[in-house]
């Protein structure tokens, strides 16, 4: 018991992360910094060069950055989309796993934006962006869609945090400063409680449709063109479904790391990983159908100009990338996360880890092969990444696992206050809700 | 008010790439090397596209001169998220370099892939800067350009018929293409004057546009060969 009169002994495990730092930590993040000073030289390289050093030419204007652009936006749709719907579904188990998925989609989206502005020609004149805004170009879109979005999703994040850092704050250690400020002089009276509990009920239900529209958006860069098999009304939610399927795996992924790392076994416990494997496995199925939906239409319509690119994914060029994104999308995931028995921490990380790689692989497909296959004839070229943009990529994933790393140095990573609410309250509440809906007991 | 469209006569066109050549000098393509080139860097705001149609025995290939098609619905302008590339209000598409980011989205936007991209500063041999024409702005590493229907000689003509204090003939102005095509299968003019040549030439039977089926409505018209 410390002297402000907090019971921590239960969670205290929560902040060990926070108190205690192994070697290991220390040993990842040098490695970590390596891999992201590299990524910088190679950025540098390509800023001083031009953007010549990639494998980019004429037709082929957009790469592995819009790719992963694309990728990293949709990645951010873990947390806070998935977060919200739980929250709001009064879903029990969410309890331990919604701070670590809000997390992923505040840093994620910083390399989202990152890799646009990395793709930019002049990133000297990026702020044009904002003095000369053209409104009807889908990347103004983007541009508003996502600040909303990051603006929204931070202020998610962090109201449900002001308990614990209260808690971090009180309960002695470093940064006192640093928590004090943070912590807006939360004292946890009854009021306070009840003003935070409708903030996060309010912003969880303006986050879910921006976040649709985030993804809607980011489609619509491609969809709104009129190049074959980008102009198709399906993109919007076909973007936004793979979006929540790739965002659901890297937080499975982010829940086996913390899981492991920090021993937190009692509050990720098997049941979020089959819960979650369940939610998956919906996702796989929805991806199948839009997929199958486009291809089918395409292949059905018959168009040449599209027939073209169709081929091209199935049986030429592209075929690699093509098969394999349906390999590590479905193929792979499907089995493991139709059975309870496979759907364990470990079964959901190996499905998690083949629907990342997927969709990486999904956006790809996407963006390449419309691009090499224009509507008049051109120059033949085959576009595969250089060393720059795969150093780059490599730095980005590095710099994201970074910041996580430290966040979950600097707050806990399960709502300490949340765990504890669910132990001491919602248990009755729960049976109160349920006696509600069963006819003959309950209410009068 | 003028619309400026150009009318190229496929009959006429030997593919002897006049043209492309007469275009670099007059508006200051960068010449990349071979190797560049070989990756598909090069840059052209005219070149000659290959149509090969049919199978061996019966096989038949067209070359078919390809400037900016200066759309009156241009794919291009819609998507640029600063406003750098519109159309005035004699219908040419043009590209404020200076503010442009460099996004590349109106080059993957434009159905006839009529735009390059700077990948590197541009370059030239020494003996080559003399000989760079002052009325063209070099586009900088990391920027789009495209064909402008050598706007620099329309303001230069039409000064010069200010001065004279005339009004602008048909002759004053017209691109450094259609100047140097030795069989002059490039014609230009003002497609809104219904008794200039373009003009003419547009509503004759041969008279196509690429990818009409588009909506863009181009302001290059193409006469078809061999009817």
């Amino acid at each position: 018991m410390d002297p402000k009169g907090f019971r921590l002994e239960e969670d205290a495990i929560l902040l060990q992360p926070i108190q205690r730092t192994g070697k290991s930590f220390y040993l990842t993040l040098f490695s970590l910094l390596a891999v992201i000073l590299w990524a910088v030289g190679a950025y540098w390289y390509q800023y001083r060069q031009g953007l010549g050093v990639t494998g980019l030419a004429r037709p082929v204007f957009w790469g592995v950055y819009i790719t992963n652009f694309v990728f990293f936006i949709g990645i951010s749709h873990a947390g806070t989309l998935i977060s919200a719907i739980l929250r709001l579904a009064k879903a029990e188990w969410r309890r331990s796993i919604t701070r670590s998925a809000e997390v992923i989609t505040v840093l994620v989206l910083f390399f989202g934006v990152g890799n646009i502005l990395m793709d930019l020609g002049r990133p000297d004149r990026m702020l044009n962006i904002i003095l000369h805004p053209h409104f009807k170009s889908p990347l103004l879109w983007d541009v508003s869609s996502i600040t909303i979005y990051l603006t929204a999703s931070s202020i998610y994040l962090y109201l449900p945090l002001i308990p614990d850092i209260a808690i971090l704050r009180d309960h002695g250690g470093r940064y006192q400063w640093f928590y004090r400020l943070l912590a807006l002089g939360w004292k946890g009276t009854e009021r306070q409680y009840h003003l935070l509990e409708k903030g996060i009920s309010i912003m969880a239900i303006i986050v879910i449709p921006v976040a649709v529209s985030v993804h809607t958006v980011v489609s619509f860069v491609f969809a709104m063109t009129i190049q074959p098999m980008w102009h198709t009304a399906i993109f919007g939610p076909y973007f936004v479904a793979g979006a929540i399927f790739s965002g659901i795996a890297a937080l499975i992924v982010a829940m086996n790391l913390i899981r492991k790392v920090y021993h937190l076994e009692d509050y990720l416990r098997p049941v979020h990983f089959n819960n979650l494997g369940i939610l998956l496995l919906v996702m796989t199925l929805l991806w199948f159908y839009f997929t199958f939906t486009e291809y089918l239409t395409t292949y059905y319509g018959g168009e040449p100009i599209h027939m073209t690119i169709f081929w091209n994914k199935f049986t030429g060029r592209f075929a690699p990338y093509f098969w394999g994104m349906f390999l590590f999308c479905f193929v792979i995931p499907l089995p493991i996360l139709s059975f309870s028995k496979t759907r364990t921490p470990f079964g959901t990380l190996i499905a998690s880890i083949s629907v990342i790689i997927g969709m990486w692989l999904e956006r790809y497909v996407i963006v390449v092969p419309t691009l090499t296959n224009p509507r008049l004839p051109n120059e033949a070229v085959l576009y595969f990444p250089t060393w720059v943009e795969w150093s780059i990529f490599a730095g980005c994933v590095s710099f994201f696992i970074l910041l996580y790393m430290i966040f979950t140095k600097l707050f806990p990573i399960v709502s300490i206050w949340e765990v504890r609410e669910g132990r001491e309250k919602s248990m009755a509440e729960v049976q109160e809700r349920i006696k509600t809906y069963l006819p003959g007991i309950g209410v009068e | 008010m003028h619309k400026w469209g150009m009318v190229i006569d496929l009959d006429k066109c030997s593919g002897c790439q006049a043209c492309m050549a007469a275009c670099h000098a007059e508006n200051n393509i960068a010449i990349i090397g071979p190797e560049e080139s070989a990756k598909g860097r090069t840059i052209h705001w005219i070149e000659l596209l290959p149509y090969i149609e049919g199978d061996y025995p019966h096989i038949k290939a067209r070359l078919l001169p390809r400037p900016c098609m200066h759309c009156e619905h241009p794919a291009c302008i819609k998507v640029c998220p600063v406003g750098a590339t519109y159309s005035n209000e004699e219908g040419i598409v043009g590209i404020v370099y200076s503010r442009c980011i460099g996004c590349r989205y109106c080059t993957t936007a434009c159905p006839y892939t009529v735009r390059s991209f700077n990948w590197y500063e541009p370059q030239w041999p020494k003996e080559m800067k003399g000989s760079l024409n002052r009325d063209v702005s070099i586009r900088k590493k990391g920027v789009v350009e495209k064909c402008s229907f050598c706007h620099h000689r329309l303001l230069k003509a039409k000064e010069r018929a200010r001065a004279e204090n005339r009004e602008l003939l048909p002759d004053d102005y017209i691109p450094a293409c259609v100047q140097a095509c030795p069989s002059q299968a490039i014609y230009f003019g003002d497609l809104n004057d219904p008794f200039s040549k373009v003009s003419e030439l547009s509503r004759e039977r041969r008279a196509f546009r690429l990818l009409e089926d588009l909506g863009t409505e181009p302001k290059v018209i193409y006469l078809s060969e061999g009817m």
